[in-house]
């Protein structure tokens, strides 16, 4: 019955392409998130008034993020061709689509982690001053779980691009169902093929929203 | 226990300089309330966050507990900082911690060993009477409870100070009253230097011994409380002890009467320390030919004695009047002829 529907899916190829988009995005996804909460920290702790205060770091990080940012994704991973054959040693497989997809979106979370730590009570962290905490500990007791769940919520949203760009990066090589789509769905003609790699983007896509929505309702005690 | 010598507070601001602190010069002594009231941008909380080396001096010396807080730096300002604890108007306490892990977060700062913790946090759970709610987090308690939890966290690791900047200001009259008390409790079962800052008359009036008004970055008026209201010397202080024994409405209300009075005289009899208001009627209906009513009046306790006014109406014959406002005048009661229809 399935098979008559769709003629042209090889479910054990369709699940490996599926399992590679799990491991791309899900790499690529704890790489942003370190990195987007180092680069947020950096931002917000160098920014006017805050603990670090230094126009120049905050000058140059703001420029690398907002740069990064704003190039089309398409055309990161053409420019970093060379740096990811310097890395990984290939362009193709799931491993070489993991340097442009975190340098595509750690900038991006940075912002968003950026933008929490804002929102954090500017009269909490000098409570943390006042009982003598030390930097580290307002970064760890205070900044770091105050934001979380703004943490939580931007990492979510950015996991559900990630997916979108893992497709994007299946396109020119590096595996995963956007890259089955192309092969088999689109450049043979397959309708089916396209068709249920879309569904399972889909059914990634919501299964994280949902997980991000529940640990941000758990964690958020406001 | 808190000297300042010469203090100034400069801030650079985009469009000029502002001198939040002008060349202030303070003694505050080891046990005592010292209040300081001054209007909004007056410069107190400016003052107080010199106090914990929040701010630093533009020049002059901040002397807390022997340490100048002006040169400590690094761990020795974290250590100075322990034993000096802060409350907040806003109680800036962590969200994403329960009751008993914001009291315990002060004692993870200082680095006391779980078991201990435990036993401490307990301790201030009690003394600030929050027995029950260990476990609510910030946003399911009241301010008052809020203000609870700012206490006993600002108190965690023994401080010698207590700074309180407008620690009542957001709570309403009642529970302000009850986070006064325990302030008082505080300080008297615990020894501790209280200095808070406010721009309510009532605060200083129910809990300080002693007083400071500041006005502009400047100290203009200080010294015990009832001595400053007895004797307010500056404008800025004749307005503050006016806004607590004489409410707007009350002048109003008393006008109001006029009409119901075509003889006589009404006064406002002023009462500092320990003169009451009613014995004092009752000599005056003793001694002269008059007849006294009371219209209005309010006195309030000060952490020192009575304070208070009455609005009265005094009827009789005119030489009589004159004699009986005289008597009263005597007995140290400052008298105001408001209406006179004699
Ligand atoms: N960080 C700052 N930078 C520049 N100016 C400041 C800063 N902090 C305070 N000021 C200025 O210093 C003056 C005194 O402010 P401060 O906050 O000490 O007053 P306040 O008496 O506490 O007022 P309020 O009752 O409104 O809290 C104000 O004019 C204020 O604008
Ligand atoms: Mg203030």
């Amino acid at each position: 019955m399935l098979a008559n529907l769709l003629p042209n899916v090889q479910w054990e190829t369709m699940w490996a392409a599926t399992v590679e988009t799990l491991y791309m995005t899900g790499m690529a996804v704890a790489a942003t998130f370190v990195l987007g909460v180092v680069l947020g920290l950096l931002l917000f702790l160098t920014a006017k008034g805050n603990l670090w205060e230094n126009r120049l770091a905050n000058t140059v990080i703001a420029a690398f993020v907002n740069i990064f940012r704003s190039i089309p994704f398409i055309i990161l991973i053409i420019l970093l061709i060379p740096f990811t054959k310097w890395l990984v040693g290939t362009m193709l497989g799931a491993n070489a689509a993991l340097p442009a997809l975190i340098i595509g979106a750690a900038p991006f979370y940075a912002r968003m982690v950026e933008i929490a730590l804002r929102e954090i009570d500017k009269g909490v962290i000098e409570a943390a001053q006042a009982m003598g905490a030390s930097t580290w500990t307002i970064i760890w007791k205070v900044l770091l779980p105050e934001s979380l769940p703004a943490l939580v919520s931007g990492i979510t949203v950015t996991a559900v691009s990630l997916v979108g760009y893992t497709a994007m990066a299946g396109v020119v090589g590096a595996g995963g169902l956007g890259n089955l789509a192309y092969l088999e769905g689109f450049q043979r003609s397959h309708n089916d093929v396209t068709f249920v790699a879309t569904v399972l983007v889909l059914v990634i896509v919501f299964v994280i929203q949902w997980i991000g929505d529940i640990v941000t309702s758990k964690i958020d005690k406001r | 226990m808190i000297t300042l010598e010469q203090v100034t507070k400069v801030y650079q601001a985009a469009n000029g300089a502002v001198t939040a602190v002008d060349n202030v010069s303070l003694e505050i002594r080891e046990g005592e309330i010292f209040g300081i009231i001054g209007y909004s941008g007056a410069g107190k909380s400016s003052l107080i966050r010199l106090l914990n080396g929040l701010e630093k001096p533009t020049s002059g010396r901040v002397i807390v507990a022997g340490r100048d807080m002006a040169r400590v730096k690094g761990r020795e300002l974290r250590n100075a900082r322990q034993e000096i604890g802060m409350i907040f108007q806003h109680f800036n306490l962590l969200w994403s911690r329960t009751v008993r892990e914001n009291i315990a977060f002060p004692l993870e700062i200082a680095g006391v060993p779980r078991e201990e913790r435990q036993k401490r946090v307990d301790e201030l759970i009690q003394l600030v009477g929050l027995t029950g709610r260990e476990e609510a987090y910030p946003s399911q308690l009241s301010g008052g409870q809020k203000q609870r939890v700012g206490i006993a966290r600002a108190l965690a690791n023994n401080p010698k100070v207590l700074l309180c900047d407008e620690a009542t200001s957001a709570l309403d009259p009642q529970t302000t009253d009850a986070i006064l008390d325990l302030l008082v409790d505080i300080n008297k079962r615990l020894g501790l230097t209280i200095v808070l800052i406010t721009h309510e008359m009532h605060v200083i009036r129910k809990i300080c011994d002693r007083v400071a008004v500041m006005e502009s970055g400047k100290i203009v008026e200080q010294g015990d409380v009832l001595h400053v209201f007895r004797n307010p010397q500056q404008p800025i202080t004749k307005r503050f002890v006016k806004q607590l024994v004489e409410p707007e409405e009350t002048e109003e209300a008393v006008s109001h009467l006029f009409g119901h009075y075509p003889n006589g005289v009404i006064a406002q009899l002023t009462f500092v320390g320990a003169a009451a208001g009613q014995p004092l009627i009752t000599q005056v209906v003793r001694q002269f030919a008059v007849d006294v009513n009371i219209l209005q009046g309010k006195i309030s306790q000060t952490h020192q004695g009575a304070y208070g006014v009455l609005f009265v109406h005094i009827d009789g014959a005119a030489d009589e009047i004159g004699r009986a406002l005289d008597y009263i005048q005597d007995q140290q009661v400052a008298v105001e002829v408001i209406h006179d229809a004699r």
